[in-house]
């Protein structure tokens, strides 16, 4: 049986964000498993820029944000196995990982941090009718064939969903010279990012065609075609709209899943709406000692967000590691959402939280002057309007250390936003 | 190349009839039109070892399915395939299906299935507790299974490869020809002789027959879809669940399927004869599916679909509801198997007796191998194995100690073996089959580009040689620059 003080369950940014925190914050032994052959999670294949803005104040491409990390990584004593895959999480924070130089391993972890990502939502999840042909893929995958494997994946290609992938993606296939005819969102908005609707289909007469949707897919070997048509409001095609568009690839950019299925092995508990784990400011989870951060918590669009979040759940493991906080059983103030607000994360605050705390949230629609509000009871913690929300963006509000020590901890603080 | 024996489809009566002719000194070769066997109505179907309750009395449907359904257990332990002897229930919501229940007891009694029993609505509920609460009773027939259909066609190939047989894919035929007491086959890779043909063709079985003349039975393509449903939904039903029959087969079911998914269909719609390749599925047959299991089992839905796919049953055109499995009025030494839907899985092991018991009489010549392998080696399955096993396996092969496929566990040694295997995996949905990567919820997301790669090195081709399902089903084109 191997022995670390720190177990950390996925090598892309969140994993090293959250490694590198708890070293510095002098934490002895820790162990980053990767399931791919190299660190850097996602990111190795994201070749676009816009990465660190927020972060290092630079614009980066992914590999780029990602080799920061992964230098600093290398100049610690923090042990790395790569193209191995954890498959179970026991009791008393016992990790099983398989590869192909150890064999199976045994590994026994004071504390776990869980930094698997997310996976994209399938065609299968979509139930979108037609054939079994090939040519229907995932954006991520796509984008894997073309910048990691070095493969045209299409040529004429239609996306559905647009998300940041499925934009990204477009203008990808478009410099590699397929023709991207078009990119199909099912909502009367678009989910990604505005600066990539602009940069990604504007600039390159993309057209965007918003509440219209892929309901058949055509061809038998390879994909030849899909039917789309128009969606009402209530998300059903309008008979009489459809419309063939012949193409060979279909591209899906239709969601992304947190990759909780270790998580749920475990008896860990799960939002609902976020797919991730149940986390504390500290992001640790309902199980003590296993910590949670990154798009295996909450969906993030920004990687910024993303090593923020890990330093937390870094910091986090550290105390848990080096106070022995084990038997501790904080007092959980919930954190609710209400009205326009999806979700927040973190979804519990510990009543004695000794420093400020950022709540994490999606809003449910595109509100123009929305009003966002953190009340615990009658009290008041923060109050503002803001010109614009849309569900593709996350935001969040600061809640003070002051304000939590106040706090009626038999209340819950409710996040709410008002259009 | 000359045979004894051309059998003609690879599907699971093609399979097991080849398997079954290896037992003889002969010449035995398998023809199958695509990259792979198990792709026609043996990838797509119930997955269900039926009882025998359905057909007519004194069919040879019903002979072969009731002696199917107690054979499967067997053939399935020799050539190491999934199979569990789960029951099934017909369950009846008014005081009519309850007379139809009575109907089928006593067919299936005079068929000879065993232990049949008509179960109170406690006793259901007791068996099934999400079941509706409008059912009232069900036929309970503790004979029926579930197996994994285009595993036992694959398993029986490769035994009968380990027999000695030789296997053609990419071998679809075009043209038979017969003289001097030979048939000369025109196929996609040549012309093949043979003193005997077996048509296991399937939904185009007709056309193979059409082609000595014999047009003596026509085979409609009856559509059949299905949603696959993700294990998480595994504990919602115990027992495959059938409803009352109707005119057009047996109903839309809802069963587990032998790898803990639940796998709910077939919708029964008539395509024309020409429509032999359409298996795309159609928004109301999805959403036939999805009203009708909401009425046997309220709180299932298709949230957690993995995937949805379609099936063609082998219809024969006309009145004729019992298998057809004789020699053609046109030649003697060409038998037909035609009709072969439902119960045509569970009846496989059977039918697969039935021939070779027809051929050894029609052909005396061709004596018993003495040396038959009757037993086709387990595959390793990683996943089945404690931690002590695989920390063993992988000291021994490393291979196995890699995992590509997450959701489903598969290591990269699990996928070389099914590639390099007899008949072994030549495209991504042969390795799905085979070993199950790909198979699960996130559908291909993470381990897809790897199979590829696997498949890729192991054929010695490079990656955009690789297809989904054989043809020009590539997966990527040209090189970037």
């Amino acid at each position: 049986m191997l022995k670390y003080d720190l177990v950390v369950i996925g090598g892309g940014p969140a994993g090293l964000a959250a490694a590198l925190k708890a070293k510095e914050l002098g934490v002895d032994k820790i162990l980053i498993l990767e399931r791919s052959t190299t660190l850097g999670g996602i990111l190795r294949q994201c070749i676009h820029t816009g990465f660190g803005l927020h972060h290092f104040g630079e614009e980066l491409s992914g590999p780029e944000y990602a080799y920061r990390f992964i230098k600093d990584v290398e100049k610690t004593d923090i042990e790395i196995k790569v193209d191995t895959m954890v498959t179970d999480i026991l009791t008393g924070n016992t990790v099983i990982a398989t590869n192909n130089v150890d064999g199976l391993m045994e590994i026994q972890a004071t504390a776990i941090i869980l930094a698997m990502g997310c996976r994209e939502r399938p065609r299968g999840a979509l139930e979108i009718p037609g054939s079994r042909a090939s040519g229907i893929m995932t954006a991520g995958t796509a984008q894997k064939y073309v910048n990691i494997e070095g493969y045209m994946p299409g040529k004429k290609i239609v996306i559905l969903g647009s998300g940041d992938i499925g934009l990204i993606m477009a203008r990808r296939m478009t410099l590699e010279g397929a023709k991207v005819e078009m990119v199909c969102e099912l909502m009367p908005y678009s989910g990604g990012l505005t600066r990539n609707i602009v940069q990604c289909l504007d600039d390159l007469n993309i057209p965007l065609k918003l509440s219209c949707t892929v309901i058949q897919t055509h061809g038998i070997e390879r994909l030849e075609g899909v039917t789309i048509a128009n969606v009402d409001e209530n998300r059903k095609p309008i008979p009489g709209t459809e419309q063939y568009i012949e193409c060979d690839t279909l591209m899906l950019s239709v969601g992304l899943i947190p990759e909780n299925e270790l998580t749920r092995n475990a008896g860990i508990m799960i939002d609902p709406i976020t797919g991730g784990a149940i986390v504390d400011e500290n992001r640790q989870t309902s199980r003590p000692g296993i910590f949670a951060c990154g798009n295996v918590l909450q969906v993030h669009d920004l990687v910024d967000y993303v090593t923020q979040e890990s330093y937390t759940a870094g910091e986090g493991a550290a105390k848990y590691i080096q106070t022995k906080a084990k038997n501790r059983r904080p007092k959980y103030i919930p954190v609710c959402p209400e009205g326009g607000a999806r979700y927040v994360v973190p979804q519990n605050i510990s009543s004695d939280a000794d420093s400020d705390v950022k709540l994490y949230f999606r809003v449910r629609d595109v509100y123009k002057n929305g009003r966002i509000t953190v009340t615990n009871g009658d009290t008041v913690l923060y109050s503002k309007k803001k010109p614009k929300l849309t569900p593709g963006e996350m935001e969040y509000v600061t809640v003070k250390v002051e304000d939590i020590k106040k706090l009626d901890k038999k209340l819950p603080i409710i996040v709410k936003v008002e259009g | 190349m000359q045979y004894d024996v051309a059998v003609i489809g690879a599907g699971v009566c093609g399979a097991m009839i080849t398997r079954e002719l290896s037992k003889l000194e002969l010449q035995v070769v398998m023809l199958e039109k695509y990259n792979d066997v198990a792709m026609g109505t043996s990838k797509a179907n119930s997955a269900i070892v039926h009882a025998g309750f359905d057909a007519e009395n004194g069919t040879l449907k019903a002979k072969l399915n009731v002696q199917g359904a107690s054979l499967m257990a067997y053939y399935c332990n020799k050539l190491n395939v999934p199979y569990k002897n789960i029951g099934s229930l017909v369950v009846a919501y008014s005081w009519e299906d309850m007379q139809t229940l009575d109907i089928l007891f006593e067919r299936g009694f005079q068929n000879g299935v065993p232990n049949m029993e008509i179960i109170s609505k406690e006793k259901l509920k007791a068996m099934e507790p999400h079941i509706s609460d409008t059912a009232i009773g069900a036929l309970w027939a503790p004979t029926a299974g579930i197996v994994s259909p285009y595993e036992l066609a694959i398993a029986a190939t490769e035994n009968a490869i380990m027999n000695g047989a030789r296997v053609m894919r990419n071998s679809g035929v075009f043209d038979i020809e017969y003289k001097n007491d030979m048939f000369f086959i025109s196929t996609a890779k040549g012309v093949i002789k043979a003193k005997y043909i077996i048509n296991c063709a399937g939904v185009f079985a007709d056309k193979i027959a059409g082609m000595i003349g014999d047009e003596s039975f026509k085979i409609i393509p009856r559509k059949g879809e299905y949603y696959l449903l993700d294990k998480i939904e595994g504990n919602m039903v115990n027992h495959v669940l059938f409803q009352c029959p109707s005119k057009m087969g047996k109903g839309i079911l809802v069963s587990p399927t032998v790898h803990g998914n639940v796998l709910m269909g077939p919708t029964a719609i008539d395509l024309d004869f020409d429509s032999k390749l359409d298996l795309d599925t159609t928004i109301d047959g999805l959403n036939t599916i999805k009203q009708e299991i909401h009425a046997v089992i309220p709180e299932l839905t298709t949230r957690n679909a993995i995937t949805s796919f379609a099936g063609l049953r082998a219809h024969l055109e006309g009145d004729e509801c019992d298998f057809i499995i004789r020699p053609s009025e046109k030649n003697e030494h060409f038998i037909n198997l035609a009709g072969i839907e439902s119960p045509g899985l569970t009846a496989a092991p059977a039918i697969a007796r039935y021939v070779g018991e027809m051929f050894c009489e029609m052909a005396p010549e061709y004596t018993k191998k003495e040396n038959f392998i009757s037993r086709r080696p387990a595959p390793v399955r990683v996943r089945e194995l404690s931690l002590e096993e695989r920390k063993k396996l992988i000291e021994k092969d490393k291979r196995y100690g890699r995992v590509v496929c997450r959701c489903e566990g598969i290591t990269e040694g699990e996928i070389v073996d099914a590639i390099t295997a007899p008949c072994g995996a030549r495209d991504v949905d042969g390795v799905k089959r085979r070993t199950r990567a790909g198979m699960g919820r996130c559908q291909a997301g993470f381990c897809g580009a790897k199979v590829v790669e696997l498949l890729a090195r192991e054929l010695d081709v490079p990656m955009n040689q690789i297809t989904k399902h054989g043809d020009n089903s590539k997966i990527v084109f040209k090189k970037t620059k």
